[in-house]
């Protein structure tokens, strides 16, 4: 028995509830109509290239990347456009939507939709980001940083390690589990186009403990590829986050505001290795996406192959809602959003879509902090969140700061170990928010 | 209608009723040993320690802090079962209730409540019976096991006022000496004392809870009662004083229960795990310290109470490794 991989600092242990981890992805199937967001990534929204009445192909660029922190969205369906206005966001926000009416499915002519798996890159590595650009290939974990950026680190930074993540910490999610099952060879093709396109020789394919089935099926069919390597790591939330799974895989630490190139890593998320192969290999861009729809509030919760813009209502109308749902959380519950339009669209950054019933949805009250020191002993960043948090009340951001604050990687694991309920992560965001609006 | 609520939409299960439940039933054993021993009287004490902590506590929230009542949270029956473990079975019940007032109204309600007094409530009731009625809080009961109305009723010296004589004249060394009790009885808790203090084995099985529910940390016992084995220990080796002897000395008197109990609480211990060794280290110094050159046979309390104070000064000085920096 070796000893398992981890990161050192902190952590905790959020009950797994991964009910779907059996369940295998289904087609969503296509709604009536999809509204696709032009800003689906972290940066400048993409620029809107069609208009009201223009006919759409299913994989048509419909919103070109508008800078070099931006990505192309294409419609996931074909039909035609119908509205291009403001629409309440999974955020809570409005964004700009592009509302595609569908009529049947008609692909793009360039996609590949043989079922072949092809092993050869025959691209080189300028071409492959080229093709990921195209693609409009976001991190699909949760972040949405444009994939092509990231694979062109500044000078000066040298990456010798590729670490696709397939760690899915958060709860409730099953979506990266279930295709590394089913799609591990294309996830392993997908590494090894990332480690061309990075001109190295090294990935490392980061599983938790809890995925037996997708470890050891990795672990088997990595034999046959040089230079990927499977690290099963030891469960802990919040392992999927960067800087604590380079922690754990290489025993790097990132040092506070340095980028992971630093520690000469690069992490994709598994979901994005599968894109890029699909972007690479089968000249498809991303326009659908694997997503867990689970909650206690199903009957029949499943992980699905989603069209981006279709309606969260749609998905949990097709796992069988119990009851009017209390709450729709988009991504996991540790770290995720509280919808608040039932009818906002799935897009590249959504890992799952949770609905929950009145019986469990609660916000308690929160009471005195008893100095514990639990939220210390969990920070996987080592900081003091009981601290931030008597800052953060007396409005003295600048003190926060001196202590950290900006380190936080908003995991949530300090609220949710706090027996007083204190929510000392939205103290966090709050200094973070203050201390950066002043810059 | 959707609600909407900031990430984490989860939570553990622990929270302060559940921890101060847990640390309840942690002290138990203890309380189930003083019954055993020290009969009915002890179990009167009890009672009313913890029926007196919770009245004020609920009569400080309602009248004074005019907050929602936190007597739901269990901490004031904490504070009360530790009150009357620190006392002799036979205290006149209005100054138990003088111990409980100052407890809860001086020391946690005039500090602002749960989580905010500086000083360990339940200690800060103790010393000041102590100080006030000195003869009371140092009339012990021997134990007479299943006796429950402790007929006899006859008084004794604890261990570590017998210990206190082995350091006097010649004449009392030796009788005192014949008195003391032997291992055993002390660690099964057959020796007389406060309510709370006399069994380290009932004590220990309440801390192995507590451990076990991950509620407390080992690190505050191990280095306290650890510095105070230590030093005790080598001074009795270097002198050959007899008082010294460091088994009985970790044995006897409150020090079990202040090392696991006391010292141990949350609010008046500091937070990183640096910062609790230093605070345990600290204790083990002064108990030793005060227990060999001062002149009360028992310095648990008094040590306890003097790192208290120095909790935010360490706060302020040790904190954990940030991500990133300083390590190899």
């Amino acid at each position: 028995m070796t000893k398992l991989k981890t990161f050192a600092i902190g952590g905790c242990h959020p009950d797994k509830h991964k009910t779907t981890s059996d369940r295998p992805i289904e087609d969503a199937g296509i709604p009536e109509t999809v509204c696709i967001p032009v800003c689906q990534h972290i940066g400048r929204p993409a620029k809107i290239l069609v208009k009201k009445g223009d006919r759409v192909k299913t994989g048509t660029l419909i919103a070109d990347a508008d800078d070099v922190i931006s990505a192309d969205v294409h419609s996931s369906v074909s039909g035609e456009v119908v509205k291009i206005e403001e629409n309440i966001g999974k955020t809570g926000y409005p964004e700009i939507m592009i509302t595609v009416k569908t009529d049947g499915d008609d692909w793009e002519e360039s996609i590949d939709r043989s079922p072949e798996t092809v092993a050869d890159i025959t691209l080189t590595g300028g071409e492959i980001i080229r093709r990921i650009r195209k693609a409009g290939i976001v991190g699909m974990g949760g972040a949405g940083f444009p994939t092509a950026a990231k694979l062109s680190p500044p000078p000066g930074k040298k990456i010798d390690t590729l670490i696709i993540n397939g760690i899915e910490c958060e709860p409730w999610l099953t979506a990266d589990d279930r295709l590394m099952r089913e799609k591990t060879e294309e996830i392993i093709i997908g590494a090894k186009i990332l480690n061309k396109a990075l001109g190295i020789q090294n990935a490392v394919v980061a599983i938790d403990e809890n995925k037996p089935q997708a470890a050891a099926l990795m672990q088997k069919l990595t034999r046959r590829y040089v230079g990927v390597n499977v690290a099963v790591c030891r469960t802990k939330y919040p392992q999927g986050a960067e800087r604590q799974l380079i922690a754990a895989v290489t025993g790097r630490e990132v040092p506070p505001g340095c980028l992971p190139a630093d520690a000469g890593c690069l992490v994709q998320n598994a979901g994005t290795a599968f894109a890029v192969y699909e972007a690479v290999q089968k000249n498809k861009p991303l326009f659908e996406r694997v997503v867990t729809v689970s909650g206690d509030n199903l009957d029949h919760p499943g992980n699905y192959r989603v069209r981006l813009g279709t309606p969260a209502a749609y998905l949990i109308e097709k796992a069988a809602p119990r009851e009017e749902a209390a709450e729709i959380i988009f991504g996991g519950p540790m770290m995720g959003q509280s919808g608040v339009n039932p009818a906002a669209p799935v897009t590249k950054t959504t890992s799952g879509i949770l609905c929950f019933g009145a019986q469990s949805v609660f916000r308690p009250q929160p009471t005195e902090c008893i100095r514990c020191g639990r939220c210390t002993e969990v920070c996987p960043q080592g900081l003091e969140p009981f601290a931030i948090k008597n800052l953060t009340r007396r409005g003295d951001y600048q003190a926060a700061k001196k202590i950290h604050v900006l380190d936080c990687i908003e995991c949530g694991s300090c609220s949710y170990v706090c027996p007083a309920r204190i929510p000392l992560t939205d103290y966090c965001k709050l200094a973070k928010y203050e201390i950066r609006k002043k810059k | 209608m959707l609600k909407i609520s900031t990430a984490p939409h989860c939570y553990a299960k622990a929270d302060t009723r559940s921890i101060m439940r847990d640390v309840i039933i942690s002290l138990l054993p203890a309380g189930a040993v003083a019954v055993a021993l020290f009969g009915l009287a002890a179990l009167v004490t009890i009672v009313t320690a913890v029926a007196g902590c919770v009245f004020f506590e609920y009569a400080c929230c309602r009248w004074w802090l005019k907050t929602k009542p936190t007597t739901g949270d269990f901490s004031a029956v904490v504070t009360g079962l530790l009150l009357a473990y620190n006392l002799p079975c036979n205290m006149p019940l209005w100054m138990t209730l003088i111990g409980c007032f100052v407890a809860i109204v001086i020391a946690k309600a005039a500090f602002g409540g749960i989580g905010k007094n500086l000083f360990n409530p339940a200690l800060v009731g103790r010393v000041f019976l102590f100080i006030s009625f000195p003869v009371q809080m140092t009339t012990w009961v021997k134990p007479q096991l299943f006796d429950f109305l402790n007929t006899d009723a006859a008084t004794g010296p604890t261990t570590l006022g017998l210990l206190k004589h082995l350091d006097g004249t010649a004449s009392a060394t030796i009788s005192a000496a014949s008195e003391l009790p032997n291992y055993e009885q002390m660690f099964f808790g057959y020796v007389g004392g406060s309510l709370g203090e006399v069994s380290a084995l009932a004590l220990l099985l309440g801390f192995f809870y507590l451990l076990w529910r991950r509620v407390v940390s080992w690190h505050i016992p191990v280095y306290y009662l650890g510095t105070f084995f230590i030093l005790t220990g080598v001074f009795w080796l270097t002198t050959g004083n007899p008082a010294a002897e460091p088994v009985t000395q970790l044995l006897s008197g409150g020090l079990m229960l202040g090392a696991l109990f006391m010292a141990t609480d949350y609010t008046t211990s500091p937070m990183s795990k640096n910062g609790k060794i230093i605070f345990a280290v600290g204790c083990g110094v002064l108990t030793f310290v005060i227990r060999r050159f001062g002149s009360y046979p028992e310095g648990v309390s008094f040590a306890i109470l003097i790192m208290n104070a120095f909790v935010p000064l360490i706060d302020r000085c040790c904190h954990p490794r940030i991500f990133g920096t300083g390590r190899k």
